[in-house]
């Protein structure tokens, strides 16, 4: 694989580097370390000028007017979003705007009309409501949610725990078991609209991630048309997987920048701050932490990058994107850490963001699939199905 | 929150811990009027934002506290909360951008 970076991609890449020096750092400075948004009148200002960049919308297929970037650049470009303090869940505070749910590109027309436009028009907010609290790491067997067929519709009851941003959404993606003896081909995929009667977010459920926090959900006989549901009946596993395998990338891309943001920060605080007369950067314990984090930081971006390139060339790509997740969230959280160490006392004070790292990069080890799972997923891609 | 009120006065609020975390002011008849966050970028934590917002809302008469390092999500959470129970913010909470709805139920 070639990663000689191309003239475009250089220039596109530089691009959103200066945007994140010049426009996002700058505001960090008098936000909360915590912050998870900008001022409503900071953001709109921001999207306007990514909008002139032509960059607003990267996750979006051209098709449903996205801008026309293959994923290797849409990889670099989020390991570049990531590079400030909020950047692994917040990256650039949502500025370059977002694809909503990926799944909703496979849904019926009227579906599209209805979520997916206004969704990416940014008037309607989606959550992915996916995890129980019997287990997320296997959820065709853990799923307890029950939808049950009722004239032209479906009663669904049942609860949902750790769903992102639910309480601030307009509809979201609900997987429910509507065929009990056929486990993975027994749940189906709803599009749930949070003001029906029967819909409850019943609290925050509060973590180490300071941006998002996730809730938990209760359905208490939430009817839902037939109309709403997603793709075909007893087909949502298929759905929840889809978009499992597509996410992996720009997760383990957010990984990386913010892998690389420490790095340089505490190769920039080495080569400054002396003890015992001489620089930390002259003492090898702190020049062997700088060379692990440099080559924790290129085996992921290289996993990474070929599992994008893979998918660019339409071959399948799950195993790859099971490693560059699995790869770049461990390594992330080893080069914070250690970029941790090298600051000393500063590293753990919210002066500084590795704390805010820290706390995050230790979710990414879980969300989206935890490491066991990468695992499952790559040994069942060289062993065979057998391993089911 | 759970946690007991006290008076607004100087020993109690001076004896408030500097740490991170969520407040809450009430009048005399037990109406929360705010609900507060004690950020990062405070200088004592809780103390000061505690105090600050004391000075200015006359009719505080009491308050409680809550430390936590979740300040943000805590914050909005009691928030949401409130509007669900009562079906609007405490009277000198400004909107706050973006605020998600709960039924705790
Ligand atoms: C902050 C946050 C936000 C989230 N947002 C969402 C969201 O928006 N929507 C959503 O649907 N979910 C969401 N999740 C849920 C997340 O996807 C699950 O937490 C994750 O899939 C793991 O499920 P679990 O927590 O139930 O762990 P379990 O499935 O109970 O697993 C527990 C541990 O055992 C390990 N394990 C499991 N099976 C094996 C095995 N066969 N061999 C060895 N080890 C194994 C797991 O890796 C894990 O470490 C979120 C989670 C967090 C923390």
């Amino acid at each position: 694989m070639d990663l000689q970076l191309s003239e475009e991609q250089e220039l596109i890449v530089g691009m959103v580097r200066r945007f994140v020096r010049d426009e996002i750092l700058p505001l960090e400075l008098d936000l909360d370390p915590d912050a998870d948004q900008l001022a409503p009148a900071d953001s709109q200002r921001l999207i306007a000028k990514t909008k002139e960049m032509g960059l607003y919308g990267l996750g979006i297929p051209p098709e449903f007017g996205g801008p026309d970037v293959d994923l290797v650049t849409r990889t670099l470009l989020a390991i570049e979003m990531a590079q400030h303090r909020a950047g692994l869940y917040a990256p650039c505070y949502g500025v370059f705007g977002g694809a909503g749910l990926a799944q909703l590109f496979e849904a019926d027309d009227a579906q599209k009309e209805k979520y997916l436009y206004p969704t990416l028009r940014g008037e309607m907010r989606g959550f992915f409501g996916l995890t129980e609290s019997s287990g997320g790491s296997d959820p065709a067997r853990a799923i307890q949610t029950k939808a049950v067929r009722d004239g032209d519709d479906w009663i669904i009851n049942g609860s949902k725990i750790f769903i992102s941003g639910a309480d601030r959404a307009d509809y979201g993606l609900v997987f429910a078991r509507t065929d009990p003896e056929k486990g993975r081909n027994g749940i189906t995929c709803f599009i749930v609209e949070t003001s029906w009667p029967g819909f409850h977010v019943r609290r925050v459920v509060h973590t180490l991630r300071s941006a998002h926090y996730a809730t938990e959900l209760q359905f208490e006989d939430l009817r839902v048309p037939h109309a709403n549901v997603l793709g075909e009946v007893n087909k949502g596993f298929a759905i929840a997987n889809d978009r499992l395998s597509r996410q992996r990338i720009p997760y383990a891309a957010g990984c990386i920048g913010v892998a690389v943001k420490a790095n340089e920060l505490a190769l920039e605080y080495a080569g400054q701050r002396e003890t015992f007369g001489a620089l930390l950067s002259s003492r090898q314990s702190i020049q062997w932490m700088l060379v692990d984090n440099e080559i924790d930081i290129k085996t992921a971006t290289w996993l990474t990058l070929e599992a994008a390139a893979k998918a660019d060339r339409g071959e399948p790509f799950r195993k790859e994107a099971a490693m560059a997740k699995l790869v770049a969230s461990e390594a992330g959280g080893r080069v914070v850490d250690r970029s941790m160490q090298i600051f000393g006392g500063y590293g753990v004070t919210k002066d500084f963001p590795f704390e805010r790292w820290y706390r995050e990069m230790r979710i990414r080890r879980i969300g989206e699939g935890p490491s066991e799972v990468q695992r499952h997923v790559i040994a069942r891609d060289l062993l065979g199905a057998s391993l089911r | 929150m759970t946690k007991a009120w006290s008076t607004c006065d100087a020993v109690s609020i001076d004896a408030l811990p500097g740490q991170v975390g969520v407040f809450e002011l009430a009048n005399a008849p037990g109406e929360t009027l705010y609900i507060g966050c004690a950020d990062a970028r405070t200088l004592f934590g809780l103390r000061s934002a505690v105090r600050e917002r004391v000075d200015e809302i006359e009719d505080a008469v009491s308050f409680r506290v809550e430390v936590t390092t979740a300040y943000h999500s805590r914050w909005r959470e009691l928030l949401m909360v409130h509007v669900a129970d009562h079906g609007a913010l405490p009277r000198h909470n400004e909107e706050v951008a973006g605020l998600g709805r709960l039924s705790p139920g």
